[in-house]
């Protein structure tokens, strides 16, 4: 119906130039979201001299593999990322599988305490101890300098703990869980049969956020690792896109300019191939989440 | 009487806590987490009021009163440095948070699925990428003699060579419009979801009585979604003080730390890089007693202007 009397009735002409305003700014604003990401994939293929005169815009000149080919061979980038994959896969799934638990347990209603925990929950969001505080009960823990401190850190969070007791509220009913229990089934059979099966949503995106905010975090392991072995791939990422062209700038004491000559020539041949490498998996994460994106974060944050 | 029936309901709760005895248990991941991570930084905020020494321990250190925080007040860097805090995150709030809006109101509008889908996709990934590959692609792109910025702004007659990344007077503008470029498609994801809800009877309703679109923008689409832009809001004032340290600190340099050094950066220089544990964590301390103040007092006129607030 709506459809049909669209078509019958043509647009007046405010409404034809409010769509057209609309449209361009919308148009404007994806080309200004997708260029610069477009220029590093197109870069990344370029000779580095044309990209340095700043002659390449649109398409690749003297296209050239160079840049992946010293991506592939630099060890420290591969060490780096085993790292990185390392650590947001133990910490991705500690943190989902607390995250989960802890959210359900807070959705249930029957649970005495439930009220304070709740709030002893969202005080952590709006109150922090502050980076000094924080880094001296790690460093009492003695986990300064260990991998495990950066599988830990960030795993948990309020915030997260909340999406998914709102999302279990709204969408697992009490009465479920009555019927249940009258079938003689008990907290872990319901938790492991019905909930996990009905939260599926939810939990893939609990997963695609842990997951992002650990592959992309350097600032943890800046404050507390000094091993460059253990160096997640952001931290490497950061001394090669950063430290190199800052330092050649500042002419920073204790590097001779031979050598800062030679990994700035590096630097410029592989910067957008390591943009490229380190941020495509990241990226492709999202496409697989999208379908369960709008159920599962919207239920858990709207109503929350 | 009354002895009895609280008798009656402690027996209840015993028995509910007896019942469900595994909920507790899938709660000592997160709440042990909480309290290392979150609740024993609070015990050890004390020695922001305390002479702190690695030796003595927090304990075992003396007290040394507001010491710390009148050191802070009195540095002839203080004001500036709180001028810079306060200025960004308010020129963040003001450009960050309608920007999403639009997006969502505009994307929301739009017919074509396809290209509907496509424009939500590309604006969501830059969401991705992490803070040292934008402050990377960053400074190339806005490189004096390579970064393409440069090469488009001199068809326009602009020299060429500017140093976006080196010039304090710029560091704002950079900061916080590469936000909008990574947040924007972002954050209107949950205004478009809560204008997937919207009754379509009332916008056939307002076009029967002649409303055109924009009218019906302003006045359907836009009283929808207001509670959720209250709540967002108030979020967004809870983080004021706390502005994205980690992409600052990687974008300054020693050509723009006059705009660019604010609290949470210094509370780390002071703190971690010169170990001067007392003073960072007194620094720290009024950096957030001040958020969370805000936070309560945006949230009660929040809640009295409307019925949106957090709590």
């Amino acid at each position: 119906m709506y459809k049909r009397k669209r078509k019958k009735k043509r647009q007046s002409w405010d409404d034809r130039i409010y769509t057209v305003i609309t449209q361009a700014l919308l148009i404007f604003f994806v080309i200004i979201v997708a260029y610069p990401i477009y220029f590093v994939v197109v870069a990344s293929v370029t000779d580095p001299a044309y990209v340095n005169n700043g002659t390449v815009l649109l398409y690749p000149k003297g296209f050239t593999l160079l840049g992946y080919q010293k991506v592939f061979t630099d060890n420290r980038i591969w060490i780096c990322y085993a790292n990185t994959i390392y650590y947001t896969v133990l910490g991705t799934g500690l943190g989902t599988c607390a995250t989960v638990m802890g959210g359900y347990a807070l959705s249930r209603k029957d649970l005495p305490g439930r009220g304070i925990l709740m709030k002893l929950f969202v005080f952590t969001m709006y109150f922090s101890g502050g980076t000094i505080p924080y880094y001296l009960v790690v460093k009492n823990l003695g986990l300064v300098d260990t991998r495990l401190i950066l599988i830990l850190a960030g795993s948990v969070s309020a915030y997260n703990i909340i999406v998914v007791r709102s999302f279990m509220e709204s969408s697992i009913p009490a009465e479920l869980f009555d019927a249940a229990t009258i079938d003689g089934c008990g907290n872990g059979t319901f938790f492991f049969r019905i909930v996990l099966p009905l939260s599926k949503a939810v939990i893939a995106v609990m997963v695609m956020f842990i997951a992002v905010s650990y592959w992309n975090s350097y600032f943890n392991a800046m404050i507390f690792i000094t091993d460059s072995d253990k160096y997640p791939l952001q931290l490497y990422l950061r001394q090669l896109l950063l430290t190199a062209s800052v330092s050649s700038n500042d002419m920073a004491a204790g590097m001779d300019r031979e050598a800062i000559t030679k990994l700035e020539l590096m630097v410029q041949v592989i910067k957008y191939g390591v943009i490229v490498v380190s941020t495509l998996p990241i990226i492709c994460v999202y496409p697989f989440i999208q379908k369960y994106f709008v159920k599962g974060v919207m239920i858990g944050s709207i109503k929350g | 009487m009354k002895q009895v029936d609280r008798q009656k309901a402690r027996k209840r709760t015993l028995l509910l806590m007896k019942k469900n005895w595994l909920l507790y248990v899938f709660l000592i991941p997160a709440v042990v987490y909480i309290a290392v991570f979150s609740y024993a930084p609070m015990y050890g905020l004390q020695i922001a009021f305390k002479n702190f020494s690695i030796s003595k321990g927090i304990l075992g250190s003396p007290w040394v009163g507001f010491k710390w925080f009148t050191t802070f007040f009195e540095t002839p860097r203080f004001w500036r440095i709180l001028k810079n805090t306060l200025g960004i995150s308010v020129y963040s709030l003001a450009v960050g948070f309608p920007i999403p809006i639009i997006l969502a109101l505009i994307v929301n509008g739009v017919k074509n699925t396809k290209w509907k889908k496509f424009a939500q996709t590309i604006t969501y990934m830059p969401h991705f990428i992490s803070a040292v590959v934008l402050v990377g692609m960053m400074s190339v792109f806005f490189s004096p003699r390579s970064g393409f910025i440069n090469t488009i702004l001199s068809w326009f007659g602009a020299s060429g060579e500017i140093y976006f990344m080196g010039n304090a007077d710029y560091f704002p503008h950079m900061y916080v419009w590469s936000g909008v470029w990574q947040g924007a498609g972002w954050g209107s994801i949950i205004y478009i979801a809560a204008l997937s809800g919207v009754d379509q009877t009332l916008h056939e309703a307002a076009m029967i009585d002649g409303a055109n679109k924009l009218k019906r923008v302003l006045h359907v689409d836009l009283p929808a979604i207001m509670p959720t832009m209250v709540i967002m809001l108030i979020m967004n004032f809870g983080s004021l003080m706390s502005v994205g340290y980690e992409k600052i600190y990687l974008m300054q340099n020693s050509l723009n730390t006059t705009t660019s050094e604010v609290i949470s950066t210094y509370v780390y220089k002071m703190g971690l890089q010169q170990q001067q544990y007392s003073y960072s964590a007194a620094i720290g301390l009024f950096n957030n007693v001040i958020s969370f103040t805000l936070l309560v007092i945006v949230n009660k006129i929040a809640g009295k202007l409307s019925d949106s607030s957090l709590w």
